[in-house]
């Protein structure tokens, strides 16, 4: 691989994760749903980058179904569902936004020391970007903790799933990763779904993880 | 070609065909019919695999190990649709579901016999994870079919952490097939369970560690073990009774079994973590953990659920232990366990369907006023808390007694755990089933048939345990090391 194919896949790379952190602070759900669109477009650049890089034409379709499903049809789908529901348009945080982002740095930092201590074995590229992978999972992760709006649970759902397609896409020679990429859009699509057909905020109220609180299971 | 590959792709083909044939049946009735039916003559067939062969292709694979796992999850699978067809009408007349659910549940029924069937007959360790996931969203789908509001929440919570888990899950799948590559070359070969085996000592061993951790925590949220266990107690509890049933009987199985397969490939690797200190630490915390939690329950059927944690830590406890004597108690009290808790959830179908509720406060002198029902669940509670003669008690006690010869203190906290458990079980079990009935009640029409051939089997077990079936099980014992 000659420097600029690596170049250019760890710049693709890295800037997943820097959306992965602005996800992060977006205090708006328009906002936030724009930023996770623009990781997905950039989540596709990197995967046809791979298909270009290992020469494997079936990553082109992963790149293409990362593109249209979830730079396009997905956050379509949510902006529409904010309108038709009427969702509060600001994002309630459980964790400040300073903690946050002090937490999304040790992830980044746990994520760069595991794997570039452990992947010693493998070649340059593949550790990087595992690292950079593991990085957005457990960016998305948190996300998922800190949050308290359904839509942004669903959004760090997402995000951590598109670290998931860069480990697959950089993982190089493995087989499945379209079906791998086809298969999670189908979670992300029931999610979508969900939260659209059950109208949440019908039955809860708000589309509000909190009013989980109060279903405790037995408090009844 | 052998037959075994037949066997195993009707298996497969039966209730992926009853499935799209029932989701075309407006008829409930007919279509109950038609489940048992279709899930008969998957077991049938599953029963065929003890006699012949195992075989090891692409994406398909038969072993000592999971014909034990296919057996014993098709037998379930069928009782539960005994079971099914006399209690899901009663579910309509109640007016809980219309005939239009019942398709869509019946249909989905089949399905998620087939998505199970296949991730444990899977050799390709992606398609083992694909169809897990598969099933998992099924079951989704079913707890969330009373479309109340608890309901909906329950399957919400369920679709949240079962996706996290998936998501982790697959990492960790990811980076098993990363420390193969430099052995096993691109391509699938890098992802068939089989060929892995064969060179796992070549492996990267710190990758395998870290994808052990992920796949623990990603199949292990599924397994119900502490502290992913979240979704567990909700999602048996707001589902229907059948589904409950099969999610402690079927489903954890299941995700137990994938766990095993990757303890497997990581113990054959010397160089990598040793996985058994993980999963008995994990088991041991299930265990505990659950049992205190019982004490407080209100609900009956959140009651069982949180007894399906604590006797799935005995089971990842006992496997996590290794060894043959353990290995054994593990696996025959995961039949155990998973005979006695279906039956269990059978009787508190009924229970439930005559009370109008679950609330343990409200079921009061069984004994006396519905005498049938009231026995069945005292001797379904006596056999999930582990009294002889059952099998539980078998299984329990090769639990204990290979944990002291082997760690004296270890055993000591699995003991204590398991008379906390013991005890909260009881204290609820008094409640429900002796002394003054109340409250209004409605003419029981239970199948007792199923419940009274699981309790069977768990006291025959419990007796008189059939040779072969110990013979094979020491083979399988052995065999997961």
């Amino acid at each position: 691989m000659n420097g600029l194919d690596f170049d250019v896949s760890h710049m693709l790379a890295g800037a997943l994760v820097l959306f992965g952190f602005m996800l992060l602070y977006q205090t708006r759900l328009y906002a936030l749903i724009n930023v996770y669109a623009a990781q997905a477009i950039v989540l596709s650049l990197a995967v046809a980058w791979q298909a270009y890089v290992q020469d494997k034409p079936h990553l082109y379709a992963t790149a293409a179904i990362a593109f249209a499903f979830k730079a396009a049809l997905i956050p379509y789908a949510l902006h529409r569902a904010i309108v038709r529901l009427g969702v509060a348009r600001e994002v309630e945080t459980v964790v400040g936004v300073g903690p946050t982002m002090l937490a999304g740095l040790a992830c980044v930092a746990l994520a760069i020391v595991v794997m570039l201590r452990i992947a010693t074995e493998t070649d340059a590229l593949a550790r990087e970007d595992l690292a950079f992978a593991l990085s957005v999972i457990l960016l998305g992760l948190l996300m998922m903790v800190v949050r308290r709006s359904q839509v942004s649970l669903v959004i760090g759902f997402m995000s951590l799933e598109n670290g998931l397609i860069l480990a697959a896409a950089g993982a190089k020679g493995m087989p499945l990763v379209v079906e791998f990429a086809v298969a999670f859009s189908v979670v992300v699509a029931l999610v979508v779904i969900w939260v659209f057909l059950f109208r949440l905020r019908d039955r809860f109220g708000a589309l509000d993880a909190q009013a989980l609180d109060a279903f405790q299971g037995e408090r009844r | 070609m052998s037959d075994a590959f037949h066997a195993v792709q009707a298996i497969l083909a039966i209730p992926l065909a009853a499935s799209a044939a029932l989701a075309l049946i407006p008829d409930y009735r007919l279509s109950a019919r038609l489940n048992v039916a279709a899930s008969s003559a998957t077991f049938a067939t599953a029963c065929a695999l003890f006699g012949l062969d195992g075989f090891a292709r692409p994406y398909l694979l038969i072993d000592d190990l999971n014909v034990v796992f296919v057996v014993l999850n098709t037998f379930v699978a069928f009782t539960t649709s005994v079971f099914s067809a006399s209690y899901i009408g009663h579910e309509v007349e109640n007016g809980r579901v219309t005939p239009g659910h019942l398709r869509f549940y019946h249909a989905m029924y089949q399905f998620l016999s087939f998505a199970m069937n296949l991730a444990l007959t899977a050799n390709n360790i992606g398609l083992m994870w694909a169809s897990l996931e598969m099933a998992t969203l099924t079951t989704v789908a079913m707890v969330g079919i009373y479309q109340t509001r608890e309901a909906l929440e329950a399957a919400w919570k369920y679709f949240i952490l079962g996706s996290v888990g998936i998501a982790l899950a697959l990492f960790g799948t990811i980076l098993v097939f990363i420390a193969a590559r430099p052995v096993m070359g691109e391509g699938f070969d890098g992802m068939i369970w089989t060929l892995l085996m064969r060179r796992s000592a070549e492996f990267d061993p710190a990758l395998l560690d870290l994808a052990f951790v992920f796949l623990l925590l990603g199949y292990g949220a599924k397994v119900g073990l502490v502290p992913l266990h979240a979704w567990l107690p909700d999602a048996h509890a707001e589902g229907p009774t059948p589904i409950s049933a099969v999610l402690s009987g079927l489903l954890l199985n299941v995700a137990l079994y994938c766990v095993l397969r990757f303890k497997l490939l990581i113990d054959a690797n010397a160089r990598a973590i040793a996985p058994g200190p993980l999963l008995a630490t994990l088991g041991l915390l299930s265990l505990v953990f659950a049992a205190f939690m019982l004490y407080r329950r209100r609900d009956v059927k959140r009651l069982f659920a949180f007894s399906s944690i604590e006797h799935m830590g005995i089971i990842v406890f006992a496997f996590g232990m290794g060894g043959p004597l353990a290995n054994f108690a593990g696996l025959l009290h995961m039949v155990m366990h998973s005979l006695t808790k279906s039956a269990i959830f059978f009787t508190v179908g009924h229970i439930a369907q005559v009370k109008g509720s679950q609330r343990i406060a409200d079921i009061r002198g069984l004994t006396v006023s519905q005498p049938w029902l009231g026995w069945t669940l005292v001797a379904g509670v006596f056999a999930i808390a582990g009294l002889p003669p059952t099998g539980v008690f078998t299984s329990e006690f090769l639990v204990v007694s290979s944990t002291f010869a082997r760690s004296p203190a270890l055993a000591l906290i699995l003991v204590f755990g398991l008379l906390v458990a013991f005890g909260a079980l009881l204290l609820r079990l008094q409640g429900m089933a002796f002394g003054e009935p109340g409250g209004p009640e409605k003419r029981s029409t239970a199948s007792s048939a199923p419940i009274v051939a699981h309790l069977a089997l768990v006291l025959l077990a419990g007796i008189y345990p059939p040779p072969p079936l110990v013979a094979w099980f020491q083979h399988v014992a052995a065999m997961l090391r």
